[in-house]
């Protein structure tokens, strides 16, 4: 387990460093002369020389990309452009929300997914089971941008049941969610029922209804119990779309999040602030997949022992 | 898609804008109704379709042949070079893919090539991993030990021998990625980062729709509803083809 452990650490903490290489490289696919762009064609000069000092941009690269580390370990992500305030205290105020409808819609994807993909691998081939995967494709093939809208339409325009957007109050949370939710319960959906399939054709599943257990005991205390473990990694590798979902999500409801924040920084040029987003979004990605890998390996004694 | 193609041809009218007609609901002279600026929305519906379908074509056939090229090559040189390349593989996998396309087009400025370019370079990763992991399980088999005592050299084995068995899962991916890229298009134009106006997208289209939302809801609903015909019918072509060519999902 140790060994395991290790391991997966390093090669965590490779991509880590990875990443952040490409996103400082992100700055530099700015088209042209990056502090003419982030000042406008009409600014001083002087401005934009003590922009470029201020930013690092004048000396050489590599010099650029170790204090950029250097910083990053520090735990320093510079200055935004536009408030001028420490990115990293931005960061902070915006993480909450993001945080909030990211579990929200985990929640609401697990609670329609569950029901949905084990009622359709108990009833197989049937039209509960048809109705399901129906449901499902149709989720998978609604985006996000177009699902709010409608949600936003039926609910608060027409029926004015919930608030149309911001974040005030649990009600506020509903449709966000519900749009987060969907599109992810679609794909697990299919997931659990795939898995559950799988299970129920192993020799234990009839070894247990020889032994007189019910169906409902079965399906509960054998078949569920192992089919739930590459649910979990599939959940764990989905929370990175979640995030990136959370974006334009964010965008739809106006909430106050990252993901927000990332398209005012763009339509701001504010740089240093999207990177820095995506910096944010992408290390904890990883750190969920990292996480995943080593609940997984703690729970199948079969991974730790293999390596 | 065959309306898409065909709108070349056909004497629409997506940018003509008729000020009496703002915001009509669909009639019999426009079956689709009119826009904020009074523009015909089945108009820009068909020519946004062609820009959706060629940035999709477009993208996957990049990334399609761009990952494919290094997954082959990463699998069958091995040694240090697999090493390095999975690494980077690793690193792209390790970004949301939509995020990194949205702050490479937002870096870039908008436009259709930025997009193009800002998707390939998110997409050529998953079909680098796929290409990757079947070399590895097909250069074991017998055949490609025959080719390589009859002299074959490595380019030769991954082109006839290799390329051949390895298209099927390769296709069923490149359809599913295609649905994908018509969304993820759809959404860079959604959040103002893709194809500019006046130009059609059924991205901006949906974003403009839901600002008349409670006037006029078709304006919404259309684009949408577009969007979402398409998608289903490519996810479940490439259902089909998934089960036709008996592919197991990794």
């Amino acid at each position: 387990m140790m060994r395991f452990l290790v391991s997966r650490l390093a090669s965590a903490l490779v991509v880590i460093l990875g990443v952040s290489v490409l996103v400082f490289f992100l700055i530099h696919l700015v088209p042209g002369d990056p502090v003419e762009v982030m000042l406008g064609e009409g600014s001083q000069p002087a401005d934009r020389e003590a922009l470029r000092r201020a930013l690092g941009l004048d000396l050489p690269v590599h010099v650029q990309l170790g204090h950029y580390l250097q910083g990053l370990l520090q735990g320093d992500l510079g200055v935004s452009l536009h408030s001028r305030r420490p990115i990293g205290e931005i960061l902070l105020e915006r993480i909450p929300a993001t945080l909030e409808l990211a579990l929200a819609g985990l929640v609401v994807a697990v609670l329609i997914a569950l029901p949905l993909g084990i009622i359709a691998a108990l009833r197989k081939d049937t039209p509960w089971d048809g109705g399901a995967m129906a449901f499902a494709m149709l989720g998978v093939s609604i985006p996000n941008f177009w699902m709010g809208p409608l949600l936003i339409l039926v609910f608060s325009l027409w029926l004015g049941w919930l608030p149309v957007s911001g974040r005030e109050g649990p009600a506020s949370l509903v449709l966000p969610a519900l749009t987060l939710g969907t599109a992810m319960a679609a794909i697990l959906s299919r997931m659990i029922r795939a898995t559950l399939l799988e299970v129920l054709n192993e020799d234990y599943i009839r070894t247990a209804r020889a032994k007189g257990l019910s169906w409902g005991q079965v399906v509960r205390r054998h078949a569920l119990r192992n089919a739930m473990l590459p649910v979990i990694t599939l959940l764990g590798l989905q929370l990175g779309a979640l995030l990136a979902g959370a974006v334009i999500t964010e965008i739809v409801f106006s909430w106050p999040g990252i993901g927000q924040l990332v398209i005012e920084s763009i339509q701001r040029r504010d740089y240093p602030v999207v990177q820095a987003c995506v910096l944010l979004i992408s290390l904890a990605y990883v750190l969920v997949n990292t996480l995943t890998d080593l609940c997984y390996a703690w729970l199948d004694p079969r991974i730790r022992l293999g390596q | 898609m065959l309306l898409a193609a065909a709108g070349a041809w056909l004497p629409f009218e997506p940018y003509r804008i008729d000020l009496a007609r703002i915001l009509d609901p669909p009639d019999a002279t426009a079956w689709l109704g009119h826009d904020d600026l009074g523009r015909p929305i089945w108009d820009r519906l068909v020519v946004g379709a062609r820009y959706s379908l060629w940035v999709a074509v477009l993208v996957v056939g990049i990334s399609l042949a761009a990952g494919t090229f290094i997954g082959a090559v990463s699998a069958y040189a091995g040694g240090w070079l697999d090493h390095l390349l999975v690494r980077v593989i690793d690193i792209f996998l390790a970004f949301p893919g939509i995020l990194l396309a949205i702050a490479l087009a937002g870096l870039m400025g908008p436009g259709l090539d930025n997009v193009v370019i800002a998707l390939s370079l998110v997409g050529w990763v998953g079909f680098a991993r796929l290409a990757r992991a079947q070399v590895l399980t097909l250069k074991q088999r017998d055949h490609v030990a025959a080719a390589v005592s009859l002299g074959a050299g490595p380019g030769r084995i991954v082109w006839r021998h290799l390329l051949p068995l390895m298209a099927a899962p390769l296709i069923v991916e490149a359809t599913f990625a295609v649905a994908g890229i018509v969304i993820a298009e759809a959404g860079l134009s959604f959040l103002g980062l893709g194809i500019q106006p006046p130009e059609p997208s059924w991205g901006s289209m949906i974003r403009e729709g839901s600002r008349y939302m409670l006037v006029t809801p078709h304006m919404v609903l259309a684009p949408g509803i577009a969007l979402l015909l398409v998608v289903l019918a490519v996810n479940m072509l490439g259902d089909r083809l998934r089960d036709r060519l008996d592919v197991r999902q990794s």
